[in-house]
């Protein structure tokens, strides 16, 4: 899922400066799980911009900001607001500012990366969704992601002790992991192979990314 | 034996190809626009080793770039080395800066990954990897030996043009101490399968380990397959010495080379007397073809460490 987390108030009140009415809106998926823009935070968050008195806030949260049609529900109170806090992922807001044309929206958060909950209150980088997905190759772990440089054909000379040289304490190397994994699966020899330069184009690289899916577009 | 022969024509590969007993050292350009650094540690080096590595941003601080160094080396009449990491440029900037580095009359040049940029001074760089250093290789030989751009195309300015391909002996890295120990050769035998002609090894402390490497090398047959330059960097101070074992990704330095830093008196010279030493013991293992000289802002040393070594004369360039 994605994963995100609440900037510094200060930031947020910056942002909200000259504003009388503002709706914080809230998103029931991904940050919801992340606890970083779910009902829960919007409450939470509603009650401090209060305190003062000098804004009114109106709390919503709806289930996913990342489809227009959820957000209608909230299209009557959105309309009464001067402005729109919203604390879902950039893909929300991003919706959210495309819906509401003539109206300010405002990020909440900073959206961190595509990841996995580890522990609580812990989450890690897995994906980034490089468009040509290798990770039949690799076993399963992502050497674009989880490798800092992002190799294709093993490790750097800073691999020491399964960490990565750019944060020994924190990083483990992706490289390692790979190796490991492949050799508890008997497929070391995946790696022996000179891999090729990968292609950047089905990255983020060849420009916004869109899908058509004919199958469904037909059909709707 | 015939120009044509030879992949690059550089001397190191005259020299290796005449099986003899190399020794490269680094010069670091500077962080500034003053010619008298690199003058000055050219001074150093000329005539003490048979060709010079000129790094590439190294730990991802900015200097004079590694193609205008090595330009200049070349002019101050030493042979260049240049080294490029794919850490600051993507393929069209490597290739671009390849065929200007052939044009300007460089013949080796090494393929490196690069440290990440959180290591120098501008730590909220963006990187680029765009390859690989392994791709890297493979794209330098294809352009020598395929004639052709990564993208296929042949090296020609029309299409009726004659190919003129930058012709590059080629270099890459090992590092026998970084992890996962076994597949450290894996990676070196495919630094070599992608057309490195040559290796140098991250500075050698823990010789043990490197003998154990070295075995797995021999194994393999890699030694033959291509030239492998030991990497040695004279200790300075207990200080560097520390430093270096606790806090430098990749290296490992025994203690007992510690211990002598402590209880020398004049540690700079128990410095290169180790180097010395190892040098001594490098030479006794079967598949070290040279020594690579990382004498790290102290370039004035390294005439010292090569006569100590018994490594003088250098080899007359050939021709
Ligand atoms: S290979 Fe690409 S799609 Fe697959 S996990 Fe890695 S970044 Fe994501
Ligand atoms: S240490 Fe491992 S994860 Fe970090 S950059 Fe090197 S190979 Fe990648």
């Amino acid at each position: 899922m994605i994963i995100a987390e609440q900037k510094p108030m200060d930031e947020i009140m910056g942002l909200l400066q000259g504003h009388r009415k503002v709706l914080v809106l809230g998103c029931g998926t991904c940050v919801t799980v992340c606890l970083a823009g779910g009902e829960r935070e919007v409450a939470t968050l509603t009650s401090v911009l209060r305190l003062g008195g000098k804004l009114e806030a109106v709390e919503q949260t709806i289930e996913r900001q990342c489809d227009a049609e959820f957000f209608e529900s909230v299209r009557e109170v959105a309309t009464a607001c001067d402005a729109i806090l919203s604390l879902a992922c950039g893909v929300g807001v991003q919706l959210a500012a495309r819906l509401f044309g003539d109206k300010p929206v405002y990020p909440a958060l900073n959206t961190k990366f595509m990841g996995t909950n580890e522990a609580a209150g812990k989450w890690a980088e897995n994906c980034l969704a490089c468009g040509d997905c290798q990770l039949g190759v690799f076993g399963g772990v992502c050497p674009v992601t989880r490798c800092a440089k992002s190799l294709s054909n093993g490790p750097c000379g800073g691999s020491e002790d399964g960490r990565c040289e750019v944060d020994p304490d924190n990083i483990e190397c992706g490289w390692q992991l790979i190796h490991d994994r492949l050799k508890a699966l008997g497929k070391l020899d995946a790696l022996t192979a000179v891999a090729a330069p990968r292609d950047w184009s089905k990255t983020h690289c060849g420009g916004p990314r869109r899908l058509t899916r004919e199958d469904v577009a037909q059909d709707s | 034996m015939s120009e044509t022969t030879y992949k690059s024509g550089s001397n190191l590969e005259k020299l290796m190809a005449a099986g003899e007993f190399i020794v490269t050292a680094e010069l670091g350009p500077p962080k500034s626009a003053d010619p008298e650094i690199i003058k000055t540690k050219a001074d150093h080096l000329r005539g003490w080793v048979d060709a010079v590595n000129i790094t590439d941003n190294q730990t991802a601080i900015v200097r004079v770039s590694s193609l205008c160094a090595s330009k200049l080396a070349l002019d101050l009449g030493l042979e260049p080395i240049m080294q490029m990491t794919c850490r600051d440029r993507n393929r069209l900037a490597m290739q671009a800066d390849i065929l200007g580095a052939y044009l300007l009359g460089i013949r080796n040049l090494v393929c490196l990954t690069g440290d990440h940029q959180c290591f120098g001074n501008h730590p909220t760089a963006r990187h680029v990897f765009d390859l690989d250093s392994i791709q890297l290789i493979r794209m330098v030989r294809d352009m020598r030996d395929k004639k052709i751009f990564a993208c296929g195309d042949e090296i020609k300015a029309s299409a009726k043009a004659a190919l003129h391909e930058p012709r590059m002996f080629i270099g890459a890295a090992a590092n026998p101490f970084a992890d996962p120990f076994e597949f450290r050769v894996t990676r070196l035998e495919k630094k070599v399968e992608a057309g490195a002609d040559f290796i140098q090894t991250q500075c050698i402390y823990d010789m043990d380990r490197f003998q154990r490497w070295m075995e797995l090398v021999r194994a393999r047959g890699l030694h033959k397959r291509c030239k492998i330059l030991a990497g040695l960097t004279p200790l300075r101070t207990l200080g560097m010495a520390k430093h270096m074992r606790d806090n430098v990704a990749g290296i490992k330095l025994p203690d007992s080379y510690i211990e002598r830093m402590e209880r020398s008196k004049e540690p700079k010279t128990e410095g290169i007397a180790i180097c010395a030493e190892q040098i001594q013991a490098l030479r006794q293992i079967e598949g070290v073809a040279g020594i690579h000289l990382m004498a790290i802002e102290w370039e004035s040393k390294v005439a010292e460490i090569v006569q100590k070594a018994g490594l003088t004369p250098r080899p007359v360039p050939l021709v």
